[in-house]
């Protein structure tokens, strides 16, 4: 046979075409794939983490308030996972977010490596033992001046010994000013007080209610301790429990809830009201609080005042929801009633609290099976008095002022301020005000382990171990029924050269001399918890938590509540109130997002919407009726301005969120920390000036009037 | 078919309680921690944002105020399709990503995978990502890097795994003590050992005491389409079979679950009969 070309070009084709159609190509692909995926010398380079033995440590996460106790997966010394701890009685194995983040902001470059100084202004490195004698000669000579009330100190929480222990300091240097940052818990302390004759921690027996109906609390956005929220909530959906959500925002508690009443902006404690009176005029509540102070004084308010035709107008919510909302309220068993903006860190007003409160009340709901829970503070430090010299008396004499007041002037009362581990440069209301009041105050010691926003600002930075690197007791109140006291423990070596903020505390007290030093007898700070402690310190460190039955040997748990008194109620609703504006910046809490002294880690910024957060613009949401008054429309760029100030934003326009409202999120706008987090949307709190409660004095802005215009 | 030399295959799935879960994203950290996703600064483009867990947020489009939200995690649904004939693994040129019959697990070999990305093509449920780039973290991150999972390097695809190591592990440990078996908590996957809420539910759909089995109680017959009248997946027409299951008291959360007509219910309509 002879090969011609044509013949020899029809069989190279056909081949080809053969081939093609065969799955040789696919196989052979299939193949090569397998075979070589080990080869050597890919330019592409991959950490390959290190093996070694696995191991779990047990600790308790500070990262909120909520006290969730955490195992820690370590591979060789390197811990590599944050999961929930099971069995623990707060979270059960579950664990939030942030949580699990935690790693990030352990091994994560915004950590600060040593101690610092600034001088003019420039980070210097200064070792611990020259940074705390500076500290304690600039602390002296304040003293040697008359001027000992001028050192101030703002905490995270004034509970737990590292923060008494910065009590203390102060107190021995002679000033009353200690400061922790006040959350909504302090609100219902300060209710409690009013109402019920001695001051408490309040808590919730969610997991006993029969019906939950809350005032704006993000029960499921972070409020109280978040993870037991959540499997309360499951609680709840298992058992068919009904969750009723007042908020003017469709939140995640709201979207969650069997029942959302979308109220009008700022008018949650009108509709509590308003359905107090529907269970008086009903006579609903079969005489629950009929035996209380000042009750007919009370009853005669809210029949005169909010009837739920001046409430249906008020608050936007129809006449025939605030009459069924009463109703089955009154008939549920075990109903309770629950108020906390959001997260709970911004505490709501005297007003709103003791309205919620008196709810509770009424339906007999305090101190009773799923009901609100009055407990005593859970004071388990007995210290002896500090040791108190001539200075420090006419200092401590001299009475105690606000923060607010004493940062209010140009050249500030307070001449040295230490911080431990809070972010006011960052949290506080209106704080580009606050920011430049922190700059004027002459000597800022920031006890943190990370750069944020107040180290930034400050003069020195004592870097603290995280707390997966050291011991400390935790006090957990957080909403629960029974307080619970938690020991964080090391679960990695110190990675940096920090101090423990308690032996910090003892060593600047030591550099201080004389009976400073003298209020501090303990060698360090290990000895100093021990010794608090007593013998149970053995059942703690083992366990890692402390539960009311172990708690009793501390404290007094035997709840002293009398008759409530609705008297300090009704003064408060003749205080006078701001009429609502017309348009309401208002700023809230989401669980992805961390809107306290941390900032949120990397993990947590990448789970953030788009529909929040794109590239750096922050998204605002606004009804479509609001967006049309302002001629917006999805998507468009615009400016929030506030008397606090303004910002450019962008509008999210939706339907869950009511007309006449700017909803803005909590936790970004950054500026210190690093690129993973900062420089990202607008911080709200630089919007939304201080209000203080004509009646606590705490701080309970949660929004601003406000304009939005096109950009 | 293989068939799984110590006994009853295994299929593992999930059902995900759409009535219990609060967005709160755990899921999705837990996920990344346990899986050594790498993050970037920006991470707000979600196209090139990896998430192996997403959760979506679901409306029912109602005005205020009677608008609606629903949250939905989104997984990998490691779909059985037909005999293990999923989208991705039929089309995989590599055998980067294979189905295995012994534990119902979708597989991704990242040193196979060549990064051609046919798999994310025919993913319908977009469960599968890209690696861009490759993972940088700030110095000091890779501390907190897990060896039980490989890193991924820059051109490959990869996906959820069931944390697939966690069954290794749970699989050498058995062996080790003579079992041929798995109990229920000895294996489950990170995302639902996070969860707060207890809304994700993880075990073996082939084992009657399993709570997974017990709340969808799948009908094999049928491409395990759920017995529960609560109890949905998505895109079920498609004949992917997946094992993610939902479960949602409301109509309209349900309905969401698949492409439905506007005069369509779609509590009537049926997986379609497949042959082989």
């Amino acid at each position: 046979m002879k090969i011609d070309r044509r013949s020899f070009l029809t069989l190279l084709a056909g081949g080809a075409v053969g081939t093609a159609l065969s799955p040789l190509p696919i196989k052979l692909m299939d193949d090569i794939s397998i075979w070589s995926q080990n080869f050597r010398g890919t330019p592409i380079e991959v950490p390959v983490p290190e093996r070694g033995p696995a191991s779990y440590v047990d600790s308790v996460c500070t990262l909120c308030p909520g006290g969730c106790g955490i195992s820690v997966r370590k591979i060789g010394d390197r811990a590599v996972k944050i999961e929930g701890k099971p069995g623990h009685p707060v979270n059960d194995g579950g664990v939030c977010a942030l949580g699990l983040s935690g790693l990030q902001l352990l091994y994560g470059p915004w950590r600060v490596a040593g101690p610092k100084k600034k001088e003019n202004g420039r980070w210097k490195k200064i070792s611990w033992d020259r940074a705390l004698s500076e500290i304690a000669e600039k602390l002296n000579e304040l003293r040697e001046a008359g001027k000992a009330d001028a050192i101030a100190g703002i905490a995270r929480t004034g509970r737990g010994t590292v923060a008494r222990l910065m009590q203390r300091l102060l107190a021995a240097a002679g000033s009353p000013h200690f400061f922790p940052v006040p959350t909504n818990e302090d609100a219902y302390t300060d209710a409690v007080a009013r109402m019920f004759g001695k001051p408490g921690t309040v808590g919730f027996d969610f997991e006993n209610s029969g019906y939950v109906l809350s005032f704006a609390a993000g029960l499921l956005d972070g409020w109280g301790s978040p993870v037991r929220m959540f499997s309360a909530h499951s609680q709840w959906k298992t058992n068919g429990v009904k969750m009723v959500q007042v908020e003017s925002r469709l939140s995640s508690t709201a979207a969650k809830a069997d029942q959302w009443v979308a109220v009008k902006p700022g008018t949650e404690a009108d509709l509590a009201l308003g359905l107090a009176h529907v269970i008086l005029r009903d006579n609903l509540n079969a005489g629950a609080a009929a035996n209380s102070l000042a009750f007919d004084a009370f009853a005669a308010l809210v029949k005169k005042d909010y009837t739920p035709a001046r409430m249906a107008a008020a608050t936007g919510v129809k006449e025939s929801i605030i009459v069924a909302l009463a109703k089955e309220f009154a008939a549920a068993p075990h109903p309770v009633a629950v108020c906390g903006r959001g997260d709970g860190q911004t505490p709501c007003d005297s007003r709103e609290v003791m309205a919620v409160t008196a709810l509770n009340a009424l339906v007999g709901s305090v101190n009773r099976q799923g009901g609100m829970i009055i407990g005593p503070e859970p004071d388990y430090i007995q210290w002896a008095k500090p040791v108190l010299d001539d200075t420090a008396q006419k200092g401590l004499a001299k009475g105690a002022k606000k923060l607010a007041d004493l940062l209010a002037s140009k050249t500030p009362e307070v001449q040295a301020l230490f911080v431990l581990e809070a972010n006011p440069a960052y949290t506080l209301h209106d704080a580009t005000k606050a920011k430049a009041a922190l700059e004027a105050v002459p000597l800022v010691v920031s006890l943190s382990s990370y750069m944020d926003e107040t180290s930034a600002l400050a003069d020195y930075i004592l870097p603290l171990p995280t707390c997966l690197e050291r011991t400390e007791d935790v006090v957990v109140t957080a909403g629960l029924k029974t307080p619970m006291i938690g020991l964080t423990q090391p679960v990695v070596e110190p990675r940096l050269d920090t101090r423990h903020p308690g032996d910090v505390m003892l060593d600047l007290a030591k550099a201080m001399g004389g009976t400073v030093a003298e209020s501090f007898a303990w060698s360090d700070y290990q000895d100093c918890l021990e010794e608090t402690f007593g013998l149970v310190y053995g059942k703690l460190a083992a366990e890692g938590y402390l539960q009311k039955s172990v708690l009793e040997t501390l404290i007094d748990t035997a709840v002293a509540v009398g008759r409530a008194d609705f008297a300090p109620l009704v003064e408060a609703d003749k205080k006078p109130r701001q009429t609502p504006p017309a348009l309401v910046l208002a700023a809230y809490d989401a669980m992805r997002i961390a809107g306290g002294s941390v900032a949120t880690p990397p993990y947590g910024m990448k789970i953030v919407p788009d529909t929040i957060l794109k590239k750096s613009d922050l998204y605002v949401e606004v009804n479509p009726e609001t967006a049309e008054k302002s001629g917006l429309a999805d998507g468009k760029a615009a400016v929030v301005e506030t008397p606090a100030g303004k910002a450019s934003v962008r509008v999210r326009v939706t339907h869950e969120v009511a007309p006449g409202m700017v909803a803005m999120p909590r936790g970004f706008g950054h500026t210190a920390y690093d690129d993973y987090v900062s420089g990202k949307g607008v911080n709200v709190n630089d919007l939304i000036g201080p209000v203080p409660d004509p009646v606590s004095g705490l701080d309970t802005a949660w929004g601003a009037p406000a304009k939005l215009t096109k950009a | 078919m293989k068939h799984n030399q110590q006994g009853t295959p295994r299929k593992y799935g999930m059902v995900i309680d759409l009535d219990k879960c609060t967005g709160c994203g755990s899921c999705m950290v837990a996920c990344m921690s346990e899986n050594n996703v790498p993050f970037k600064k920006d991470e707000t483009d979600k196209l090139k944002s990896i998430t192996w867990m997403r959760v979506y947020k679901l409306t029912n489009g109602k005005p205020f105020p009677d608008t609606e939200v629903c949250y939905l995690p989104r997984p990998c649904m490691h779909c059985e399709g037909d005999h293990g004939h999923s989208p991705c693994v039929s089309v995989c040129p590599a055998t980067a990503t294979d189905y295995d019959h012994t534990s119902g697990i979708v597989s991704q070999i990242y040193t196979r995978c060549f990064g051609c990305r046919y798999c994310m093509a025919a993913c319908p449920y977009h469960a599968r990502y890209f690696n861009w780039f490759d993972p940088v973290w700030p110095e000091g991150m890779k501390e907190s890097l897990s060896p039980n999972v490989s890193v991924r390097m820059r051109g490959v695809v990869e996906k959820c795994s069931f944390c697939y190591h966690r069954y290794q592990l749970a699989m050498e440990k058995a062996y080790v003590e003579g079992r041929d078996t798995l109990e229920e908590d000895e294996y489950q996957t990170s995302c639902t050992q996070a969860c707060p809420s207890g809304a994700i539910i993880f075990g073996d759909l082939n084992n009657p005491g399993h709570a997974v089995h017990q709340i969808v109680q799948p009908d094999p017959a049928h491409g395990g389409k759920p017995g529960n009248p609560d109890v949905f997946r998505l895109l079920e027409r498609l004949g992917t079979n997946p094992k993610i299951y939902y479960s949602s008291s409301r109509e309209w959360v349900r309905k969401s679950g698949d492409n439905h007509l506007k005069t369509e219910t779609p509590e009537k309509t049926q997986a379609p009969e497949k042959g082989h």
